[in-house]
């Protein structure tokens, strides 16, 4: 192995520009999916915090009977989604109201707030599909008058969220495409500058494993640079940020191994998928 | 160690190299491989190592056949034999002995046995003091003698030389195929091929001759057949 890890630091030396542009691309690559995955990161933080405050409220039609009311409560409460139906009075409405807009409270009068059923959904059925279609079922009794729920925000973080990962996503799959690419070429040098060598190797008898490894040692250690200069490209982007525009959280430390862990993968990829193809050719 | 049955090669664009040869080398043997340019001699060599496969007939060599190669067979029998060229084929960048020892390396022989290894196999060509010169730095006839001791590195059953004294004057080809006499002598089969009749003639070993791809004779099989050895075809 000692014969492969020399020969792929060799490679460094020999096209040192095409070995800085792979590092590059791969970091790119990552930086993108590591910004738009600290954006989602967050979004999802703070939905989490939202979520648990998600709440459907049906407000109870003037003349609804309280049986009708508890019936229907009951029949809610059975929903797969619901966690909890709790029956707010009028009285209770203003209450919380008052309680909610402190010194301007004087402007309500009594009976001016509506009953409602509030009700709770179960973890996991949070998100605005589930929400929406738990209200349209609930838009269907004879007692709701009219049903609210998830303040429109919610679903605004929630676009917001899909939108950085997809973002992030396509960003990233263009680098690391592009990055393939550049290690492609990179390899293809690499192969043609020892091609002499090569063939040697073949006449006495090295395997094809023994042939290709210090390809994809160079790939994986170009990889691995590439995502320890995303993770500083990154870092250094959030520090900005959390400084100068909001607090935010980081990664942990799983993923941030992961991510370097996926530069050096890519990059083995990359050497992979060519180191074949112009092996052949010599 | 070496059995062609009934071989033919191919090219796209050169048309056929070798038509339907077969002939058989015995372990320990010395046969000359001859005839003129373009008649198929390395066609046969590059066969013979797996550098090409027919397009019909069996190759057999050392155990391996041409018919039923498998993952890692080429480079298993390549280390079973040793190749040497015209043009020597050494590394220019490397000394004569990272040169034999890259052999040793990328076939994975320990670290601690190369040395030694290469120090004994630079005694046997007779290259001792020139362990640490360049390929540049030596004559013709040296530099083969690195590439035998290369070919050798592994140990081979069998020496595959493609006109290892084409490059070489008088000289140095006597020296150069005293060599290969001598390997041989200590049991290594050896097939060479050579444009150097009078080589061939002074040496009275077992000669094939090629022409447009057909084996014309086999001094060998002329021998078994009581044929007089003069007469030179089919
Ligand atoms: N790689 C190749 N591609 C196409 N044709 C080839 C190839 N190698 C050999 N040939 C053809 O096969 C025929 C035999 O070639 P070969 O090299 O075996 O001849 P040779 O006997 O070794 O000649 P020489 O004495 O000049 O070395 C020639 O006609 C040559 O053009
Ligand atoms: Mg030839």
């Amino acid at each position: 192995m000692s014969l492969a890890t020399r020969e792929a630091f060799n490679g460094f030396r020999r096209s040192p520009v095409l070995s800085v542009l792979s590092i590059m691309t791969i970091a790119f690559s990552l930086y993108a999916f590591g910004l738009f995955g600290l954006v989602a990161l967050n979004i999802r933080a703070a939905l989490a915090q939202v979520e648990d405050r998600v709440e459907i409220r049906a407000f109870v039609a003037d003349g609804t009977t309280a049986e009708a009311t508890s019936t229907a409560a009951g029949d809610i409460g059975a929903f797969p989604e619901v966690q909890s139906v709790t029956f707010v009075t009028s009285e209770e409405a203003l209450e919380r109201a008052r309680k909610d807009l402190g010194e301007f409270s004087d402007v309500f009068e009594a009976g001016i707030l509506p009953a409602s059923l509030d009700v709770q959904l179960k973890p996991g059925f949070r998100d605005p599909a589930t929400v929406k279609a738990v209200a349209d079922r609930l838009k269907t009794y004879d007692f709701a008058d009219d049903v609210r729920y998830g303040e429109e925000w919610v679903q605004k973080l929630y676009r917001i969220r899909n939108i950085a990962t997809l973002a992030g996503i396509v960003l990233g799959l263009a680098f690391a495409g592009v990055a393939v690419i550049i290690i492609g070429s990179t390899i293809r040098m690499a192969v043609l500058a020892r091609a002499r060598e090569i063939a040697i190797m073949r006449l006495v008898g090295a395997t094809d494993g023994f042939i290709r490894s210090p390809f994809l040692i160079d790939g994986a250690v170009k990889g691995t640079l590439g995502g320890v200069l995303a993770l500083a490209l990154t870092w250094v982007s959030f520090s900005l940020i959390t400084r100068f525009v909001i607090t935010a959280q980081f990664f942990d430390v799983r993923l941030v191994i992961a991510g370097v862990a996926a530069g050096a993968v890519l990059g083995f990829i990359g050497s992979a998928l060519s180191v074949s193809r112009h092996l052949r050719n010599v | 160690m070496i059995r062609f049955t009934r071989v033919t090669k191919e090219f796209p664009r050169t048309g056929v190299a070798l038509r339907e040869v077969s002939f058989h080398v015995a372990r320990g043997e010395f046969v000359f491989l001859t005839g003129p340019s373009g008649a198929g001699k390395s066609t046969i060599l590059k066969l013979c190592y797996l550098d090409a496969r027919p397009d019909a007939g069996e190759v057999r060599v050392a155990g391996t056949s041409s018919v039923a190669i498998r993952g890692n067979d080429v480079p298993k029998l390549r280390r079973k034999l040793g190749v040497i060229f015209q043009n020597f084929r050494l590394l220019e960048d490397r000394t004569v002995e990272a040169n034999i020892g890259f052999a040793l390396e990328v076939t994975g022989a320990p670290a601690d046995s190369i040395a030694p290894k290469v120090a004994r196999l630079l005694t046997q060509v007779g290259l001792a003091s020139k362990a640490t010169a360049f390929p540049s730095e030596l004559s013709g006839g040296e530099q083969q003698r690195v590439a035998i001791a290369r070919a050798l590195a592994n140990d081979p059953v069998l020496v595959i030389a493609d006109e290892p004294t084409g490059n070489l004057d008088e000289r140095a080809t006597r020296g150069v195929f005293q060599l290969l006499r001598d390997i041989n002598a200590a049991g290594t089969t050896i097939v060479m091929a050579t444009h150097d009749l009078d080589l061939v003639k002074r040496a009275n070993c077992r000669t094939l001759e090629l022409n447009h791809g057909s084996l014309v004779f086999d001094s060998g099989a002329a021998m078994l057949a009581g044929a007089p050895l003069a007469e030179g075809s089919t």
